[in-house]
């Protein structure tokens, strides 16, 4: 996030986009609802009359994959009823002129095409958060898990830099993160790209400054991405190590990622429970859980703190760093002779310019949010005062694209996925919470009432869900959250493993999955359930 | 909160004598208890607006003919206050043995919330036990939601309004109201339901605020057979980004409950059903509590030094025969920062390749 959690309380208009807030980040969730009970006026766009479009002043429902045409037509009413922040584009910005042309095609009417949002609600939007005095957009992965992400965040920057949205209190764009320490694993280097610090490996600067600490020389090629490894592995790659992450039940293509699992030569999971990854690996790790470690963890407004053991680790469980020493000495890797997570932290601290001015003793009341460039420094919650990393801002040119696969006669019916409020992830955990299990018992596909009907199913009964990838058997709920012609349901339940479905396509940057597409078809369960 | 009154300008009043200076908009009970001066208070909750329900807070403001609420009065200049009189600890003896006798104070186990003993050690403090008003109970338990999270136990009730306006304006939820006042006072939802029928989301902010444990933390109350006293660790809810901070509450190596902490930094105060409520899995059952490793097709349980020199061994004879891009680590976006950082450390360190990622792609 650009700007910290308590500016949610401030903007005077708020954009929410691909972020079902309420239920995927509930304490975020109600400082806008404090800020709306202030005035503050609310914009959605989402495919499903999610709780959060209830309370929306302007609910844009577009059709799931269509975020660059909506957005790109909301730039181009900005543009046309000159709602822009002079100044700010002046000042601070560059490429304006040409995206000022780029967004002349993509009229409210053009986007309506393609968004089936109408195109006067379109209009409304764009001028409500046109005119902002302070306007903040909130997003999660209903904008990133698309093979245009990137292009959808490119799309949410330059609305902000036309507007000059940044760099204040109660503005800024801010991607919620979903996991409690997604923000670290990134901050702490653990990409195909970056050092610690985001410090990118390709910069032999920065091979010299690691070898330095490492003693070791470490490749300036990047390497690859998680999706890439899966796909060669059995081929190119041979074995994985990999720490607390279900990645049979949590990526799409499930059927794919188990064979390219189980073609490894050699797999080591380290986890806190025999997960369906777990096993298939040839050895498995016993981690100490949380309330049973010491150690950090970065939030999605990017505040360093302090997590802490309440209790021992059950059986012989050990924290990562003391399992990955472990193996290290083994293989005769140094630089691994740490005595407690304070040791590890502080080392990350020395090598990050983000962390930099923080230590294990600073983070003890989570105070700091990065960058912490030196010593003394009180840390950064509003990003990009007076200027961006590389200086101007610069506006892109994203055109929209048509998702990966569309709906066909075979396909009739989008399906997106996403999260419940009472469980996390892959429910490895919260499956084990009898509060949560109470709740949310069931994985249920979300259909509307007409659908139900049209496609001969009935609420409550079972119904079979296949994509050009897999089948699952699911039972069916009506429900007018779901659109016409749209379905959804969450990826927590192993039983109902909606990733067999998932996986038709890849950000071609980032190589982040289409999870929130995929065409399906639905059809009501035969006695005999699926294979 | 936090900022409130810092643009105010400084003014003056006269507290139990001494001249105390306070910002505009400061009510009474905040100038006092920044002076530590601490009034008495049932219904007060410093994130919620004032609701000047209890009459605990009570002050004496000269000028005035009867004390007023000072947590709804706003200091003003020139103000001659006190809090301690005689006459006012009286008024507050009587209002709470009244409370009291309606409302069963003793034995109210802490493992029920956050505030649940505020009454009980108001009532202790001012020793009052209610024998004066022998008379009717208030309210009455609602037995019919089994909900395993929050239990509602009306018997102890005192229409402090707490809960409703927690919900209402820290939540914005509205899944709650008063049905009834005086005897027959309860908390009740739509329809008089089940609280999952209702608009609620679990996220025990009622429970919490509740001062008498009328509503109370029934996954916490698991362990009120075994359990006296527990300890709290500051930690962070290990489940969504926002970074809700916690307080573990735990005896002997076991967790109990999760509370949130008041003065936690991202949540103020606030969780979500799972923060609050679905901590059980860390000691679960099914916990991996030793090392594995395939034999013969099936993991058995093994030692460390068995595990790690076989986990070890993979790796080296896969470098070995097909060089050191074959091996590839994935991080966890759960584990906290040591975790992926040694992970990366090791993948890169170890064998001079970036072929590490984390499980953000998916
Ligand atoms: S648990 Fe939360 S949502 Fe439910 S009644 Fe209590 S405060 Fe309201
Ligand atoms: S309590 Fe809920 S909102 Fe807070 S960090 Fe945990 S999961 Fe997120
Ligand atoms: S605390 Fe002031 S009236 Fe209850």
């Amino acid at each position: 996030m650009s700007n910290p959690l308590v500016d949610m309380e401030k903007p005077d208009v708020i954009f929410c986009i691909g972020t079902n807030m309420t239920v995927t980040h509930p304490v975020a969730a109600t400082r806008l609802k404090k800020a709306m009970a202030r005035g503050a006026k609310l914009i959605v766009a989402d495919p499903r009359n999610i709780p959060l479009a209830h309370k929306a002043d302007v609910h844009l429902p577009l059709r799931v994959g269509s975020d660059t045409a909506l957005l790109g037509a909301m730039a181009h009413v900005i543009a046309r009823e000159g709602l822009m922040d002079e100044a700010f584009i002046r000042d601070r910005t560059e490429g304006f002129e040409t995206f000022r042309k780029h967004v002349e095609k993509f009229t409210p009417e053009w986007a309506e095409g393609i968004t089936s949002v109408p195109a006067a609600d379109i209009e409304r939007a764009a001028i409500l958060y046109g005119k902002a005095e302070r306007g903040a957009i909130y997003y999660t992965l209903g904008v990133t898990e698309h093979i245009c992400g990137v292009d959808n965040v490119q799309s949410l920057c330059n609305l902000v830099l036309m507007t000059g949205n940044i760099g204040r209190e109660g503005t800024g764009i801010n991607p919620m993160r979903g996991q409690n320490n997604i923000q670290g694993a990134g901050d702490t280097g653990a990409l195909p790209n970056n050092y610690p610090g985001f410090q990118p490996v390709v910069d032999p600067a920065n091979q010299v400054k690691f070898e330095k600490a490492w003693g070791t020389k470490i490749d300036l090629e990047k390497g690859i991405t998680k999706v890439r490894a899966l796909e060669i592995a059995g081929e190119e790659i041979l074995a994985m190590l990999i720490c607390g992450e279900n990645t049979v039940v949590s990526d799409p293509d499930r059927a794919h990622c188990e064979h390219a699992l189980k073609s490894l030569d050699h797999l080591v999971v380290i986890d806190i429970f025999k997960t369906e990854t777990a096993e298939i690996a040839d050895v498995v790790l016993p981690a100490s859980a949380w309330g049973e470690t010491d150690g950090t963890y970065t939030n999605t407004e990017r505040r360093v703190q302090r997590v802490r053991a309440a209790v021992k680790p059950q059986g012989l469980a050990r924290p990562d760093w003391w399992i990955l020493a472990q193996l290290a000495t083994r293989l005769g890797i140094c630089g691994f002779e740490w005595n407690g997570a304070r040791e590890v932290f502080d080392e990350l601290c020395k090598l990050s310019p983000t962390y930099y001015g923080l230590d294990w003793d600073l983070v003890e009341e989570g105070r700091h949010h990065w960058p912490v460039p030196q010593k003394g420094h009180p840390g950064t919650p509003i990003l990009h005062i007076g200027e961006f990393p590389r200086g101007r801002g610069l506006f892109m040119t994203p055109e929209y694209r048509d998702p990966a696969e569309t709906i066909d006669d075979e396909y009739p019916v989008w399906l997106t996925t996403g999260r419940r409020l009472a469980h996390y992830h892959t429910r490895t955990m919260t499956g084990r919470a009898v509060g949560s299990e109470y709740l949310v018992p069931e994985e249920l596909l979300e259909v509307h009432p007409d659908d139900v009907e049209n496609w001969g199913l009935e609420d409550g009964g079972d119904a079979v869900l296949s994509s050009r990838r897999g089948a699952v058997l699911i039972k069916v709920c009506a429900t007018t959250q779901s659109p016409r012609g749209t379905v959804f349901c969450s990826f927590s339940f192993d039983d109902v493993p909606i990733n067999a479905l998932t996986g038709s396509g890849y950000d071609p940057i980032t190589d982040t999955a289409e999870l929130k597409v995929c065409p399906v078809r639905i059809e009501p369960a035969q006695t005999d359930p699926v294979p | 909160m936090a900022d409130s009154g810092s643009n105010g300008r400084t003014r003056s009043l006269t507290l139990d004598g001494d001249e105390v200076s306070f910002q505009e908009g400061e009510s009474l009970y905040e100038v006092a208890r920044r002076n530590r001066r601490p009034v008495p208070t049932l219904c007060y909750d410093d994130r919620l607006e004032a609701f000047g329900a209890c009459r605990l807070c009570v002050v004496e403001i000269e000028g005035m003919k009867s004390p007023a609420a000072s947590c709804t009065t706003e200091a003003q200049p020139g103000m001659v206050v006190r809090t301690r009189t005689e006459e006012l600890e009286r008024q507050r003896k009587i209002l709470l043995e009244m409370v009291v006798s309606e409302n069963p104070a003793a034995d109210i186990s802490p493992l029920r919330g956050h505030a649940s003993q505020e009454l009980g050690q108001l009532a202790e403090e001012y020793g009052a036990d209610g024998s004066r008003f022998q008379g009717a109970r208030s309210g009455s338990s609602y037995r019919g939601d089994p909900n395993p999270m929050i239990l509602r136990d009306y018997d102890h009730c005192i229409s402090c309004y707490r809960c409703v306006r927690v919900c209402a304006e820290q939540e914005g939820d509205y899944a709650i109201s008063v049905a009834n006042r005086g005897f027959q006072t309860s908390i009740t939802t739509e329809f008089a339901g089940r609280l999952e029928n209702s608009e609620c989301t679990f996220c025990g902010q009622c429970v919490q605020t509740c001062p008498t444990g009328a509503l109370a933390d029934l996954r916490a109350l698991q362990s009120e057979g075994e359990v006296k006293d527990f300890e709290l660790t500051r930690s962070i809810c290990p489940f969504c980004g926002v970074g809700c901070s916690v307080d573990i509450m735990s005896n002997d190596d076991k967790i109990i409950g999760v509370r949130p902490a008041m003065d936690g930094p991202a949540n103020e105060g606030a969780l979500c059903v799972k923060g609050q409520f679905s901590w059980d899995w860390v000691q679960h059952t099914d916990r991996l509590k030793t090392p594995l490793v395939r034999e013969n097709g099936v993991l058995v349980e093994t030692d460390w030094d068995t595990a790690l020199n076989r986990a070890a061994e993979g790796f080296r004879k896969v470098r070995e025969q097909h060089g050191r891009h074959a091996i590839y680590g994935i991080a966890s976006g759960r584990a906290p920062h040591e975790s992926s950082y040694a992970m990366q450390k090791f993948i890169r360190a170890g064998f001079g390749t970036n072929q590490i990622d984390n499980c953000s792609r998916a």
